[in-house]
């Protein structure tokens, strides 16, 4: 069958079979590598792209399901070689070491900011808790968020290196 | 690499449309809605539809309302939606409890209500909510409409009372004022199928139980509901050793099974459990303390 997909603002038509799968559409006939292929399982969330502007796992959705939609992978992020805001804090907070759940990461957590441009750290957790990292415990991951949404809002105390300096919330009586 | 086995896809633009490619393809087409129940068993071959028929462009099937006296959901209504309900919060808290427990943000986007309730499995969550508040179940076929009872609609695991060339198109829900509801489950790990969970409603006349609903889920209760416990209840005061009495009675009809989940005596023991905290919650929520 035949599909169109507007795919990072681009349409593009091909001839697939049915059965593939969205991931397999975007890596293998866009040659779109970014997005990775995980668990299969719509477990991990390394797969994780936009659907008509919704995160979704594309090991679950067929391609013939975004005939006529349109997706955004993670290759869409920077603008003209600038980095997203998110793909900067994965940088500076070490929000990644094998990078293998990264663009699931970035584009979960590029829509949280969108809807949520302050979001608590609890809601962070909660908004990556379809996406499996085995690096980094996922501490530096809620960091690299936390980076990008003060940075995106314009009050981040920033130092030459570009590393956020946090003001302590409350001067310590205990050790007046 | 999992891939399902060959099929061929249509899509369906109306629900007459997608009722006559019900008909066109027979037995062996199935619907497909957000697909995150069916194409993982397609992969693992554990169903094998010969025809896929995509329904996500039936979008007028996506709403939550009041209706006269009930809260009508449409059947293509997404998991998130049902979660960001104002309606349903303000009407029946166990959507929000059930729905923050159903897989990940990422998957609600795509799952909806009526792919969940149709799909049966014997595990899924909406479908102890749906028994718990006693909904109906509007299914529609090329001859007309018909409406089908929450506690009636499943006719096994996998199996629903929906025929081959219908459909499912709405839930709805009775409103009942003043009611107060809780949903309570235990899973290995954020977003997975749950072990046990229990979810009900309770309705109070003074401190009297006047109505409850009591649904569980994958813990092999018939048709996910437990009517011996209400009857257990009802007419009587909202005490601790009365919601005890009733939960106990829960545990006692149930039977689940041992798997990868747990063995069948903690699965008892969590029906008993959640089914008292489940029960607890939502005469908290009816006095208007939580």
């Amino acid at each position: 069958m035949q599909v169109t997909v507007t795919v990072n603002g681009a349409e593009v038509s091909r001839e697939i079979e049915p059965r593939l799968l969205l991931v397999h559409f975007v890596r293998d006939h866009l040659g779109l590598t970014g997005t990775h292929w995980g668990c299969d399982t719509s477990n991990c969330g390394a797969c994780v792209l936009w659907m008509d502007g919704e995160p979704v796992k594309s090991c679950t959705v067929l391609a013939a399901m975004a005939d006529g939609r349109s997706v955004r992978t993670v290759e869409d992020l920077d603008s003209g070689g600038e980095l997203d805001p998110v793909q900067q804090g994965f940088m500076q907070c070490h929000g990644l070491q094998c990078g293998f759940c990264t663009p699931g990461m970035l584009m979960t957590t590029r829509k949280l900011l969108d809807d949520n441009p302050d979001p608590s750290e609890t809601e962070i957790r909660e908004a990556i808790s379809g996406q499996i990292c085995r690096c980094t415990g996922y501490e530096n991951i809620v960091q690299a968020v936390r980076w990008a949404a003060d940075h995106e809002r314009g009050d981040a105390d920033t130092d030459t290196e570009g590393t956020t300096h946090s003001a302590p919330a409350v001067a310590s009586e205990a050790s007046a | 690499m999992q891939t399902p086995a060959p099929f061929d896809y249509e899509r369906a633009g109306t629900v007459d449309d997608a009722l006559a490619l019900l008909e066109r393809h027979g037995p062996e087409a199935r619907l497909v809605a957000g697909g995150h129940s069916l194409l993982p068993m397609m992969k693992l071959r554990l169903a094998r539809p010969e025809v896929l028929i995509d329904i996500n462009d039936l979008t007028d099937l996506s709403y939550i309302r009041l209706d006269g006296s009930a809260i009508a959901i449409g059947a293509m209504t997404r998991h998130a939606q049902l979660l960001d309900s104002s309606l349903l919060a303000e009407h029946y808290a166990i959507f929000a409890d059930a729905e923050r427990v159903i897989a990940d943000p990422v998957v609600r986007n795509r799952g909806t209500i009526g792919g969940s309730l149709c799909q049966a499995d014997p595990s899924e969550d909406l479908s102890a909510v749906c028994a718990a508040l006693g909904a109906e179940l509007v299914v529609r076929g090329t001859g007309g409409t018909r409406t089908v009872g929450a506690r009636q609609f499943h006719t096994g695991p996998y199996e629903t009372a929906v025929d081959d060339a219908e459909i499912l198109t709405e839930v709805r829900i009775p409103v009942r004022p003043g009611a107060g509801s809780a949903y309570e489950k235990v899973e290995r790990r954020a977003g997975d199928w749950a072990i046990a969970a229990a979810g009900s409603f309770v309705t109070l006349d003074g401190d009297t139980v006047s109505d409850v609903g009591i649904g569980l889920t994958a813990v092999g209760a018939q048709h996910f509901c437990a009517p011996e416990a209400e009857d257990v209840l009802r007419g009587q005061s909202a005490s601790e050793e009365n919601l005890a009495a009733a939960a106990a009675v829960a545990a006692e009809h149930v039977n689940p099974s041992a798997d990868q989940r747990g063995p069948a005596d903690y699965k008892r023991h969590l029906a008993q459990e959640l089914t008292l905290r489940a029960l607890r919650r939502s005469v908290a929520r009816a006095r208007g303390e939580s």
